[in-house]
């Protein structure tokens, strides 16, 4: 297949700080340079995109030397997380605004759907804003007027379509705003979150016609998402942006990984080692396993066994007995927090006396956690103070199917996250 | 692999210094149209009186400049009633204006749009002038109102030949509002300033225009300064234009061409600064 679309060593340079105000002198200076035919001098300087630290200097590079190619129907997933450069790169494409340095080429029209519903007025009446929004979108009056019918339909919004959009609903309007672009033609289209708004329905509906556009029309789409399950359901290719710069390109399965395992931390064995904490150090977490019930250690467990979580703890500077009350949670990789649990829910108490090391346990019966990767975080109380708060996972563990129902039947196929299981019961 | 022929466009920093597509506008005239119809169908949405406004505001100006400039200041306006002579002046004066403030304002007012979407962004001053010209109708049907009125009372007014030059002068208006309010824009996105400036400079600029004056007027009574009135091209419109309806004032061809000329570069010059400010104005704005 045919290469559609190439970028070139594209850059682009911002101003931080007051843009607007007190770059006269930096514009005279550009000036200056320009006529004397030299470089422009700011483009020396610049640095890093990175979000954490704190620039010194007064240009920042949102986007460095990022070089990709799409070919024909091919559906690309631009993945990385805020601030990456991510909407910079889909503001270059859809020509919003111009790289500082580099070059797209592209051989097809693109279209943008950056935001859904642009140049919407709200006086206007559906059917006249659908003409309106098709044409800001790059449609020809002749290509709206030959789909309104169909736009009309996919909207869901037959029965106000000649009302003015001032009273419609939110989701009426975005409704109506994705049905014209979707009804667009344009031979790449740059899709950026827009399935994050709609109802259930409606998002099934969108998912499905972008497919159609690019496995049944052979349409190309770039498409940014912070939702894993999207990307890898519709796109074929990735490249994961960080800081800027394009850290990773391949197929999509492989680049998710990447993005997942980029964004994981090194769990260090020692936990003394963690710097980034809080609380006041008299009781701290000193190491972290998993063990089976027969005190094995162990890395992956299965869904229905007896799981003990075992935490080592450090206590110093004790000066008399004390309660500890410890709590862990539990996430998905995605730092999506499934569960937490402290002793003291339990109403069992676990008084402290002497410093040292210290060894608590907590066993899990039929652990009704699915198939998948989870870490652990935790948190020490100490006579109702915070003695030790680790900012970053303590532990991680593997999930494996296992005989959750004690029957041999694995259970439903699919994705989910929970186990559950009940007593069951016909009444006549 | 690929030949550099096969590609649509390309995406790049701006380099040439004069690159203007009007291929491109014309592609997206379609939109231009629907912006224009826009406008004009939304201006009164939900007002009682509709575009009645637009003769308000005319008519009203109209009567404050005679009572002041010709009953107070005793401007002669020759054989012409001096009601007529300020609601043509005012009409015409109008059209420009408004062409001038709307545009000037195109990046600032339409940041949310443009940034989202591409389209060439010298279709927002465009449309401007063009759905400007609907209100310049209404405006101009009430002044033919008033000039059958004054004749049915015995005034004798007379279009000369010079109506033909009509549509012309109409373009001169478009394009020196065009000119000078793209440059402004352009300069807005950086320098906010402007906007404040851009509010009383065109109520100065009317006064320095023979708005409600005749030319001839400033050369007898301040010789001295009458370069600043007979150098500005709008002077020499609203002349021009009373001048063709109602057979006022004074009109000579070097005035005329000088103002076409002034009217086409000052055109050129907008369209120039206003495309090199478009590929860039949202990381500024």
């Amino acid at each position: 297949m045919s290469i559609i679309l190439k970028a070139q060593n594209i850059s682009k340079q911002y101003r931080l700080g007051k843009v607007g105000t007190g770059t006269l002198g930096d514009d005279l200076k550009r000036f200056w340079y320009s006529i004397q035919g030299k470089e422009d001098p700011f483009l020396k300087v610049g640095a890093v995109n990175n979000r954490n630290s704190i620039a010194n200097e007064d240009y920042v590079w949102a986007l460095r030397d990022i070089n990709f190619e799409v070919k024909q129907g091919e559906v690309l997933g631009i993945i990385g997380k805020n601030g990456a450069g991510k909407s910079t790169l889909l503001k270059l494409l859809s020509r919003v605004t111009s790289p500082t340095t580099g070059s797209i080429k592209t051989k097809g029209r693109i279209a943008s759907l950056l935001e859904i519903g642009t140049g919407f007025h709200p006086e206007l009446t559906g059917r006249e804003n659908i003409f309106m929004n098709g044409a800001v979108l790059g449609m020809k009056r002749s290509e709206i007027k030959s789909k309104i019918n169909e736009i009309i339909a996919f909207s869901g919004c037959e029965k106000y379509i000649d009302t003015p959009v001032k009273r419609y609903s939110s989701g009426m309007r975005v409704r109506l705003g994705f049905a014209v672009a979707a009804h667009l033609e344009p031979e790449i289209l740059v899709v950026d979150e827009v399935l994050a708004v709609g109802d259930a329905e409606f998002q099934k509906k969108a998912i499905g016609k972008m497919q159609d556009l690019s496995t049944g029309e052979g349409r190309t789409v770039l498409f940014v998402s912070h939702n894993m399950a999207s990307v890898q359901s519709l796109c074929t290719r990735g490249i994961v942006l960080e800081n800027g710069m394009s850290v990773f390109e391949g197929d999509i399965d492989n680049t998710i990984n990447f993005y997942l395992s980029n964004d994981k931390q090194i769990i260090p064995k020692d936990l003394s080692l963690i710097e980034n904490r809080s609380g006041n150090g008299i009781v701290k977490f000193d190491s972290f396993h998993i063990e089976h019930s027969n005190g094995e250690i162990v890395e992956n467990v299965l869904s229905g066994d007896t799981v003990v979580f075992s935490f080592e703890i450090d206590v110093k500077n004790l000066t008399n007995k004390s309660q500890v009350d410890l709590g862990f949670s539990i996430h998905t990789p995605q730092d999506e927090l499934i569960s937490v649990l402290y002793n003291s829910y339990q109403n069992v108490s676990l008084p402290v006396n002497s410093n040292g090391k210290h060894k608590v346990q907590c066993a899990i019966s039929n652990l009704g956690l699915n198939e998948g990767e989870y870490i652990v975080k935790g948190r020490i109380e100490c006579d109702k103070m915070e003695s030790d708060w680790p900012k970053v996972p303590i532990g991680k563990f593997n999930v494996v199917k296992g005989d959750f129902y004690g029957t041999g039947n694995l259970g439903f196929n699919g994705k989910s996250k929970f186990l559950i299981q009940g007593k069951w019961d016909l009444k006549n | 692999m690929n030949s550099e022929k096969e590609w649509l466009y390309e995406i790049s920093p701006k380099r040439k210094f004069i690159d203007l597509n009007f291929k491109e506008i014309w592609d997206y005239r379609d939109l231009l149209i629907l912006f224009v119809k826009r406008d004009i169908v939304t201006v009164y949405k939900q007002t009682i009186l509709g575009p009645l406004w637009y003769f308000i505001q005319p008519l009203f100006t109209s009567v404050i400049f005679t009572l002041v400039f010709n009953n107070i200041a005793n401007i002669p306006t020759g054989n012409v009633p001096p009601f007529l002579f300020n609601l043509a002046g005012i009409t015409a004066w109008n059209y420009f204006n408004q062409s001038l403030t709307k545009t000037s304002n195109t990046f600032t007012a339409n940041a949310g749009i443009f940034g989202k979407v591409y389209f060439p962004r010298a279709i927002m001053p465009l449309k401007t002038v063009i759905s400007g010209l609907f209100k310049f109708g209404i405006q101009l049907s009430i002044l033919i109102v008033f000039y059958f009125y004054f004749l049915l009372q015995g005034y004798d007014l007379q279009p000369n030949t010079n109506l033909l030059l009509f549509p012309v002068y109409v373009l001169m208006m478009a394009l020196l509002g065009l000119g000078a309010g793209m440059t402004i824009s352009a300069f807005t996105t950086k320098y906010r300033d402007l906007t404040v400036m851009v509010g009383f400079a065109t109520s100065l600029l009317m006064y320095i225009s023979a708005v409600p004056y005749p030319l001839s007027e400033v050369s007898e009574k301040i010789p001295s300064l009458a370069w600043l009135v007979n150098y500005n091209p709008l002077a020499q419109i609203i002349e021009g234009f009373r001048y063709m309806i109602l057979d006022t004032g004074i009109f000579n061809w070097s005035g005329f061409f000088y103002t076409l000329a002034f009217s086409i570069i000052l055109f050129l010059v907008g369209l120039i600064v206003f495309n090199r400010t478009e590929k860039n104005f949202i990381d500024t704005v």
